[in-house]
């Protein structure tokens, strides 16, 4: 392990950086976090003075820190506010990073970044192991949202009520695709991201036949990586750079126009980071072309609302962070929402926020990502629509944990299934 | 550093939660919105009763313990900025609106309602709570109080002193002292909630807070004019408020704070003009007419080149996003940004702005200006590099500069953002020292062992 004054002097390469925070306090208005705490170690302001106070060799403690740090949802909101435009996600992923390196991984996660996610076949072979005894273990919640929760008290389920793994992932179903482009004249890599596959098949699919519908031609390799977030977001830089590496020579093997995924986390990692993070070439893959779904539906296939007089079903919409505050993508979920024809949008009393999920957030902080959760329920419910979206199967699981609890029994819905039912 | 004997009390008092005392606590309370040193407390509170939070201040004394109420942290003066090892107190927890009453137009609240909530919790109510602080989103009704802190519509509706009616505090011995009164009229006694106002958390520690509400203006109609020439625009100010019209916001830009949001937004400003007036008159909707054209036509008469009447709610956003723009625009042009707020007479605007130019280039430093030149608050805005050792230097004399400056044309050192520390040197030049002592002998009647929030506005007291 380096001494204290080798860690100061990695983090004093984000000097720049943190200098630019004025601390005039204003993310204190946007953090979710701080909302429920009321703690400045849990805001913006105050993370960022902890990583300056540890470059300065002022603090002594870097778990401190590191533990400090990890109390973040990475949702952007305090970014896309900050008056003086302070790059907060770069500073605290590159801290993460550099905490890491200095602190070390627990042997957990060094087993599910360096092994599992770095070798999918391996991984789904587990998880289809998980998948066929998880009902040993659980019984129903909630039959309208899907939920389960656990027969008895486990550390890592707690009292979540969750999706279940799927007894058919994505990848059984389809394999892979490989269609040239139909009278669209466009062709498309997809990519459906890690929780699709494995608990919401049903998204992808939906993803697949909307695409077809509108004769676009589809590259999906089989023997897709994560994305690298989850490594990313815990300083696991390596890791990171191996799962981008891998899918980086996977969808540079093909010819096609843009590379889609229906997770906003994935598509903002893609188009965010890993041009940032991964210091090798990135083939095909290039930030304009990596796009949401609806993005493309919306931008490039020029999919509208439908205009009819029909009665129509209100859907509460949720805007995930990562479209709305890293890429500002918000009018096309809600244009493809109500593209059917059947839907219309139903938007939050107060606004769009976080609802606390986080990515490993919600493993790790699960009381204050219920705590965040909660009120998103108390908006959902405010509206009375009978049915939730979004555009994020990360949200998915955490809207559907929390309505589940809160015994708020309606279906939560990718947008892209609701438009494909019209299709 | 408190004992651990200390630290078990307080937690018997606010639950242990909500005591911190580990580093990085620590270090998270070591500074607020100035551009100052950064001094860590030896431990934090949070009270979320008001009898806990008299019995905190009680400990205090009892144990001579510093102490510094924060609410946001988000001063510009170092007023929470805490004593190495004292406690620091917070108020989030308390940040309860106790009544609106819409038949006398009072709130009470605790003080740690934030007031941007409280503002729409009024609004909603269909009153009007008008001091607006530009921290408003995030900022504290106690720390507006304990800081009298202005906004942009102080002009015609004044400040945060204007609309306390009371003030419940603890002593520094942990007795509820209450004063004033739900009442238009109230005589009985020294008027105790005036001088808890802008009195910075050394003199009391606020419990609740009596705040007055108005009806808000049926109608308000903003406007835009661009001039050619500083001493043109802020004439036109002089001559808006001699033609007997007080508008509800009269603000000011100077060129290069104009370029820098330009250059942010894109909003189309026009970046040869010397100077902007964002100007907003609010009343009776026949009134606002006459006033608003009237206004416009005296602007026009000082040379004005372009009056922009916003004709919808929309056009009115985009007036005031260019100035909302004003300090994110000038934040990003360097890593460190010291905002200031010396006023003036608003009829000698004019040479302070030429005062300004001149320690601009005298000190050859950046410089931006805008601000509320109806009540002649100008935010002279340094764009720097703390880091830059000789630079600071630079900016510390300039900023000596610019009091000498306010102070010779009969302004003051500080329209709105506090003494704190960091203006507690300059505080002798403007009130003499018969005032600062006067001031000293009430601190030391009311704190004598001093550990209510001590070396914020008075400097180290003299023993």
């Amino acid at each position: 392990m380096p001494d204290i004054k080798q860690l100061a002097q990695m983090l004093n390469e984000l000097d720049d950086l943190l200098t630019r925070c004025m601390r005039c306090g204003m993310c204190q208005a946007q953090c979710p976090v701080f909302a429920k705490t009321g703690k400045e170690a849990d805001v913006t302001r105050g993370k960022l003075a902890l990583i300056s106070g540890l470059s300065r060799e002022i603090l002594k403690d870097p778990a401190q820190v590191q533990e400090k740090l990890n109390r973040c949802l990475l949702c952007g909101t305090c970014e896309a506010n900050c008056p003086s435009g302070v790059k907060v996600t770069d500073i605290f992923l590159r801290a993460r990073a550099i905490l890491n390196g200095y602190l070390g991984l627990s042997r957990t996660q060094k087993l599910v970044f360096r092994c599992l996610l770095t070798h999918p076949g391996l991984m789904n072979k587990l998880i289809s192991m998980g998948a066929l005894f998880q009902g040993l273990f659980s019984k129903q919640a909630d039959q309208v949202i899907g939920t389960s929760c656990a027969r008895f008290n486990t550390p890592l389920i707690k009292d979540r009520h969750f999706k279940k793994l799927s007894a058919r992932p994505l990848h059984r179903q389809v394999p892979s695709m490989d269609t040239p482009a139909g009278s669209s004249g466009l062709r498309v890599a997809f990519f459906p991201g890690c929780v699709v596959d494995k608990v919401f098949p049903e998204v992808g699919l939906a993803a697949l036949k909307i695409l077809k519908h509108h004769q676009v031609g589809i590259y999906m390799p089989s023997g897709q990586f994560c994305c690298g977030i989850p490594s990313l977001s815990a300083g696991e830089s390596d890791s990171f750079s191996r799962l981008v590496r891998k899918n980086v020579k996977l969808f540079s093997a093909a010819k096609w126009d843009y590379l889609l995924t229906p997770c906003a986390t994935c598509t903002a990692t893609m188009r965010e980071l890993w041009p940032v993070y991964h210091k090798e070439s990135l083939g095909r893959v290039i930030t304009n072309n990596v796009m949401d779904v609806s993005q493309f539906l919306v931008d490039i296939l020029g999919v509208k609302p439908a205009e009819n007089n029909r009665e129509k079903t209100s859907v509460f919409y949720h805007d995930p962070c990562h479209l709305r505050n890293t890429l500002q993508v918000t009018a096309q979920p809600r244009a493809v929402l109500s593209a059917g024809g059947k839907y219309s949008v139903a938007e939050p009393p107060n606004g769009a926020s976080c609802c606390g999920s986080g990515g490993s957030f919600n493993l790790k902080h699960y009381q204050l990502s219920q705590d965040i959760g909660r009120q998103k329920t108390r908006d959902i419910a405010f509206t009375g629509a009978p049915v939730a979206a979004t555009s994020c199967p990360a949200c998915m699981l955490q809207l559907a944990d929390m309505l589940s609890k809160e015994k708020i029994s309606i279906p939560v819905k990718h947008v892209l299934e609701l438009y494909a039912e019209s299709l | 550093m408190p004992s651990h004997s200390l630290q078990k009390e307080f937690e018997k008092l606010v639950g242990q939660d909500n005591v911190m005392t580990s580093e990085s606590d620590l270090h998270a309370y070591s500074y607020d919105s100035a551009v100052l040193d950064q001094v860590s407390p030896g431990i934090v509170v949070r009270p979320t009763t008001s009898e806990a939070l008299g019995q905190v201040v009680r400990l205090c004394n009892d144990n001579e313990l510093k102490l510094t109420v924060r609410g946001a942290g988000t001063n510009l003066s170092g007023g929470t900025i805490p004593v190495a090892g004292g406690v620091v107190c917070l108020t989030t927890a308390l940040n309860k609106i106790l009544e609106i009453n819409e038949h006398d137009l009072y709130a009470v609240v605790q003080p740690g309602v934030v007031t941007a909530r409280f503002a729409a919790e009024v609004a909603s109510k269909g009153l009007l709570y008008p001091p607006d602080p530009g921290s408003q989103a995030v900022s504290t009704l106690g720390g507006n109080v304990a800081e009298n802190a202005g906004g942009l519509r102080a002009l015609k509706y004044g400040v945060t002193k204007d609309y306390v009616m009371g003030v419940d505090f603890f002593d520094v011995e942990g007795n509820l002292v209450r004063s004033g009164s739900r009442t238009v009229k109230c005589v009985t006694g020294y008027n105790l909630a005036g001088l808890m106002v802008a009195s910075e958390g050394t003199l009391g520690v606020f419990e609740k807070l009596i705040l007055k509400l108005v009806p808000p203006p049926k109608a308000i109609k903003s406007m835009m004019a661009e001039f050619d020439d500083v001493g043109a625009a802020s004439q036109t100010v002089s001559a808006i408020i001699a033609a007997k019209i007080v508008p509800a916001t009269l603000e000011f830009m100077d060129n290069f704070t104009i370029r820098t949001v330009e250059n942010f937004r894109g909003a189309g400003l026009n970046t040869d003009a010397a100077a902007l007036l964002l100007i907003e008159v609010d009343g009776h909707p026949a009134q606002v007419e006459d006033d608003a054209a009237q206004v416009a036509d005296i602007c026009r008469a000082h040379n004005a080149k372009n009056v922009k009447l916003a004709r919808d709610a929309e056009e009115r956003a985009a007036v005031w996003q260019a100035r909302r723009d004003a300090l994110p625009a000038l934040a990003r042009v360097k890593p460190t940004t010291v905002l200031e707020d010396a006023t003036v007479p608003r009829s000698r605007i004019p040479d302070m702005m030429k005062a300004l130019k001149r320690i601009a280039d005298e000190y050859k430093l950046t410089i931006g200006t805008f601000g509320h030149a109806g009540d002649g608050n100008l935010h002279p805005t340094i764009l720097t590099d703390k880091r830059d050792v000789k630079e600071w230097e630079r900016v510390e004399k300039a900023i000596d500069a610019i009091f000498d400056q306010a102070l010779a044309m009969g302004g003051t050192l500080s329209g709105e953002h506090g003494i704190g520390l960091a203006k507690a040197k300059y505080m002798q030049h403007e009130h003499g020292a018969a005032a600062i002592e006067y001031s000293r002998k009430i601190k030391r009647v009311m704190d004598p062992r001093n550990i209510l929030n001590p070396g914020k506005i008075l400097g180290p007291l003299l023993k």
